[in-house]
């Protein structure tokens, strides 16, 4: 069509759209407009969905409530298919077509790197639920998050594999590609070390990979009691797999990274008795916990929220407290409000936001027990 | 020693399912003269239609596993002589080039079609065969190895039948000589690059239920690593040559998981492409290739 008949037809249907569409109600005040690009598709589809259902509930709650400073909240997600540079391009897009007040997301901390710095130098907060990765705050004073880092989830698995299953020798199995993988393995061999275990052979691999049987074999000739597998779940359930095959006996355990219904879907028995650190249970008594769990439950058809779906959901909570603390959703008052977050009462536990933007919590330690995920126990930090 | 042993079952076991993709590379080849790149998203169709065929066998049995094994490689032999069909054989006489891109296309559109339609995520990939490990040794033997193995060498050796004792394998070895003199001599040499594509198709199917068998996770992009390692693997062995892509596909997945299983195991993918470098500097034509003289 010619340029000008085509402008000449979009002014005729403005035209005749204009007048009928709002009828005589008062003037809805502008909704807040708050941008989230998650994986919702993909090699880590169960992590975007997953925190990205706990964001929109937690989007859905504040609204029907009345919303924040009388405004609604308008959620923009964006999905960028679990691969590599397409999070920067989404970020351009919700922080410069869209302006959003504020940016959440990403679980892989590999693709919150991404966007991080373009937040950063537009001076637009953004929360990641639940990148863990330390660099990612570091990005700049506009980055926060609200999930615990590495170097703390390195610890508690140290810890945990030193003194609750008291192995001696152990090996790493790391994903090179992810920069979330490579310091929680740097983290966990400090510490692990620190505490008079040995460290015996660090195997490596890259995102996609599905024959880990080379890696295996080797870490089975080295004779270890137990692996350390700190990758994402799809990865980790096919070397569980792949271990049990080559009748690898020792305990496997990883971190946050592991947790989704397809570690067991697709590792199967093979999962039975391994072990990760994550972020909350389902299964705490605490009244916070159980009442999100509820909620979830009708409203995302009998589903049992896991830990991104508390972060996404508490990700929210705490934007829209540091919101109504700044009375603006000017960005430079919500980031100091972001800032200011100290003893947030959220599902995943209290929150404080530290001078590093990181939130300092507790971390629970859970396992794979008959097909399902079960609680072991909470390390505080 | 039983490290390195099972190091080699390993490699065997990888070595086999790259064999049977790069045997449809080099067939195509032969015949055509050009690189199909879709092959290794028929290989990937075939590792869904297996995952949807297998839902209507009983796990874990021997008839089931091999009924849904034969129903993909049908399904894959349909599917890749209807793409031969509607994407190729219009280019006949066109420029390799043109082809060659047409093929990227294909390569593209099933892999965006399987997105759509299979969605992106990874699925778990259902049990076909009855699992049982056999420990021999210090060796342990998973089943899905062995019948890996087995499969991979039973289709070898009936292509080759096909390939050596039959009619259309003779007309297949016309046309890869001479097409021109081939339908001079009365071979329908659409007949023949239909067959070749449907062979080379099944195979892939083959390798996708193979490959998924042992690493139960499948999605729509998995056909692109594997395939280019396929891909080497048939240049490895000199491309057009059939004995050559089952040893270039056994070389590379060998040279890959004792990378992979030793202290550089980073490196594994660039240590497995450094070593078909050096052997195409000392052996242009790949391994069991030759060169043949253009004649004007």
């Amino acid at each position: 069509m010619h340029p000008f008949l085509r402008f000449l037809g979009l002014a005729a249907l403005a035209a005749a759209a204009l007048p009928g569409a709002e009828p005589a109600a008062p003037a809805a005040p502008d909704p807040i407009k708050v941008g989230e690009f998650a994986s919702l598709t993909g090699k880590e589809a169960a992590f975007g969905q997953s925190s990205h259902k706990g964001t929109l509930l937690a989007i859905e709650e504040l609204n029907t409530t009345g919303g924040v400073l009388g405004r609604p909240l308008e959620l923009l997600t964006e999905d960028n298919q679990s691969k590599p540079g397409e999070s920067a391009t989404i970020a351009k897009k919700l922080l410069s077509r869209d302006h959003v007040v504020a940016l959440l997301g990403e679980v892989a901390s590999g693709r919150s790197l991404e966007a991080a710095p373009i937040a950063q130098s537009l001076k637009v907060p953004m929360i990641t639920p639940a990148s863990t990765n330390k660099r990612v705050t570091e990005m700049g004073s506009y980055i926060f998050r609200v999930c615990f880092i590495d170097p703390f989830q390195g610890t508690v698995m140290a810890k945990f594999a030193r003194h609750t299953l008291k192995l001696q020798k152990v090996a790493l199995l790391t994903s090179v590609s992810s920069p979330y993988s490579v310091d929680l393995a740097k983290y966990f061999r400090e510490t692990f070390t620190a505490l008079g275990g040995t460290v015996v052979l660090e195997q490596k691999y890259s995102e996609g990979d599905k024959d880990f049987k080379a890696q295996l074999t080797a870490i089975k000739a080295a004779g270890v009691d137990g692996i350390f597998v700190p990758g994402y779940y799809t990865e980790a359930a096919l070397i569980a797999k792949q271990a049990r095959e080559l009748e690898l006996t020792g305990p496997l355990f990883g971190g946050d990274g592991w947790e989704a219904p397809q570690l067991i879907e697709i590792g199967g028995k093979a999962m039975e008795g391994t072990y990760f650190s994550t972020h909350y249970s389902a299964e705490n008594a605490a009244p916070a916990v159980k009442g999100f769990v509820k909620k979830f439950r009708s409203r995302f058809a009998n589903e049992t929220p896991d830990a991104m779906a508390a972060l996404g959901y508490d990700s929210v909570m705490i934007l829209a407290a540091a919101i109504r603390h700044a009375g603006t959703t000017d960005a430079g008052k919500v980031r100091a409000a972001l800032a200011a977050t100290k003893d947030f009462d959220g599902v995943t536990g209290r929150t404080t936001i530290d001078s590093h933007r990181n939130a300092t919590k507790s971390a629970v330690v859970l396992t794979v027990q008959d097909g399902h995920f079960k609680f072991i126990e909470t390390i505080a930090p | 020693m039983s490290e390195f042993l099972q190091q080699l079952l390993n490699g065997l076991s990888l070595g086999a399912i790259y064999a049977l993709i790069a045997l449809g590379y080099t067939m195509v080849y032969g015949v055509l003269r050009f690189i199909n790149f879709a092959h290794s998203d028929v290989f990937m169709v075939g590792a869904f239609l297996g995952y949807y065929l297998g839902k209507l066998v009983p796990a874990g049995t021997w008839w089931g596993g091999l009924a849904v094994l034969a129903g993909a490689m049908i399904g894959c032999a349909v599917l890749g002589m209807t793409i031969e069909r509607l994407a190729y054989r219009p280019l006949r006489g066109a420029p390799t080039l043109n082809v060659l891109i047409t093929a990227i296309g294909v390569s593209l559109l099933l892999e965006s079609t399987g997105q759509v339609v299979f969605g992106a995520a990874p699925r778990n990939f259902p049990v076909l065969f009855p699992v049982r490990n056999f420990a021999v040794g210090g060796l342990i033997l998973g089943s899905n190895q062995l019948i890996v193995i087995a499969v991979a060498v039973v289709l070898m050796i009936a292509l080759q039948l096909v390939v050596y004792r039959t009619k259309i394998g003779t007309a297949m070895r016309a046309v890869a000589l001479n097409p021109k003199a081939a339908v001079l001599m009365g071979v329908n040499n659409d007949v023949v690059i239909a067959f070749t594509f449907g062979l080379g198709s099944a195979l892939a199917a083959a390798g996708g239920i193979l490959y998924a068998l042992n690493y139960p996770s499948i999605d729509p992009l998995m056909g692109v690593m594997p395939g280019l390692k396929a891909f080497v693997a048939a240049i490895l062995g000199g491309i057009g040559n059939i004995p050559g892509a089952a040893l270039g596909g056994l070389i590379l997945g060998t040279v890959e998981t004792f990378v992979g299983g030793s202290q550089w195991s980073t490196y594994k993918d660039a240590i497995a492409f450094a070593i078909l470098i050096v052997i195409l500097l000392f052996r242009p034509a790949g391994l069991l290739g030759r060169f043949t003289v253009e004649k004007v």
